[in-house]
């Protein structure tokens, strides 16, 4: 009885191993930067203004067998707001904007991933941005992925979205033209 | 009355270089913190959104300018003599000056690190530029809190030195505001020197 125990366990254990062996687990490389986190929003209606957060982290599953069964999560430090203008950044993170002190992080976590087409994805999950958490749809595409020429395997995507700013607490009236965000996500990413 | 027009500071009091020093910049420091609180209100769409911050910043650096200027002209002059003061008003007078210029420089400078570590410079007035030195990420935020508190603070100084003078000029009535406004007392004591 104690070796039929024994034997589920190892079994089971096995396959457990063997579904995480398949959904491949993923770190985002920020390290060397092939992973950006861009923004644009219009000034005025006249123009795009583009900025970056330059520090976040992420980690994502991906099995290209299963592509629904993904998941993915990034931290945003959102102080790191860069429009390469100092006084605009300085305003970015003050407390009527995106109030850094007091919201340092910005996370999203998907909750489900389905396939829209070849290498495509919708990816849905929660955005806490400003201390606000919404659900937030990004629709992702798969750029490519592979062996590396450096003995490590990587798999990349591109992914966007539309925040509209009241709906996470951004009240600054920045205009009637300047009411909503377009977020890109570029993230690589090493397999473990 | 034959006024008598002293360009440099002499134990009786202030000339006239640093009569205009202390009351331009008093006028530019009190102006350029009213502005200041006033700017930071703007509505994007003020048409001052702009025009408010360059005017900040270009009056920030002349007197910038002016602060090392005077503290020059300071070191190259005699001070004038503080005999009617107690040893206490003595001390607090100085400590509150050397205040002033050592905050003012601080705020000074942390104003300009808040418009430049992205690496552009200061246009002052479309006169000239003041380059970037400092680049580093972030900077302009921490720049900004120094800033804004040492504004309050040398503010809450300038009010104890108006309240001071006041004091000398109306409880003790001395000399002590005279000297700034006024400059010098005429020389009583060589009547040759006044009859010119």
């Amino acid at each position: 009885m104690k070796i039929v125990k024994t034997a589920f366990a190892v079994a089971a254990l096995a396959s457990a191993l063997s579904t995480a062996a398949t959904a491949a687990d993923y770190v985002v490389d920020t390290k060397n930067a092939h992973a950006s986190i861009n923004f644009r929003i219009k000034h005025l209606g006249f123009s795009w203004l583009a900025g970056r957060f330059d520090k976040f982290t992420g980690t994502f599953s991906y099995d290209d067998k299963n592509p629904d069964a993904s998941k993915v999560k990034i931290e945003i430090d959102t102080a790191s707001v860069d429009t390469n203008h100092a006084e605009r950044d300085k305003h970015l993170r003050a407390a009527d904007l995106l109030d850094t002190d007091k919201f340092p992080t910005a996370t999203f976590e998907s909750t489900s991933v389905k396939s829209s087409g070849p290498e495509k994805a919708t990816v849905s999950g929660k955005l806490t941005l400003h201390g606000v958490t919404k659900d937030i749809v990004i629709e992702t595409q798969r750029v490519g992925g592979g062996k590396d020429p450096w003995g490590g395997y990587r798999d990349g995507f591109t992914g966007t979205t539309t925040l509209k700013l009241a709906d996470f607490g951004i009240s600054r009236d920045l205009g009637p033209f300047s009411k909503e965000v377009e977020l890109t996500l570029d993230l690589e990413g090493i397999k473990q | 009355m034959a006024a008598v027009m002293y360009i440099r500071d002499t134990l009786q009091g202030y000339g006239i270089v640093s009569r205009l020093f202390h009351w331009i910049m008093a006028i530019a420091i009190f102006g350029l913190f009213a502005l200041g609180v006033w700017m930071v209100t703007l509505d994007y769409y003020s048409p001052y959104y702009n025009a408010a911050p360059n005017f900040h910043r270009s009056l920030g650096i002349l007197v910038l300018i002016a602060l090392l200027v005077r503290w020059l002209w300071r070191a190259a002059n005699v001070r004038p003599s503080s005999e009617e003061l107690s040893p206490f008003e003595r001390k607090a007078a100085h400590v509150t000056h050397a205040g002033f210029y050592v905050l003012l420089l601080a705020l000074l400078i942390s104003g300009y690190l808040i418009s430049t570590p992205d690496g552009q410079p200061i246009d002052v007035f479309g006169w000239f530029e003041v380059p970037s030195i400092v680049q580093a990420r972030g900077l302009e935020s921490s720049a900004g809190y120094v800033h804004r508190i040492i504004a309050y603070v040398v503010m809450a100084l300038a009010v104890l030195h108006t309240l001071a003078a006041l004091k000398h000029h109306f409880i003790n009535r001395d000399r002590i505001l005279n000297r700034m406004w006024s400059g010098p007392a005429r020389p009583a004591i060589n009547p040759e020197e006044e009859s010119h």
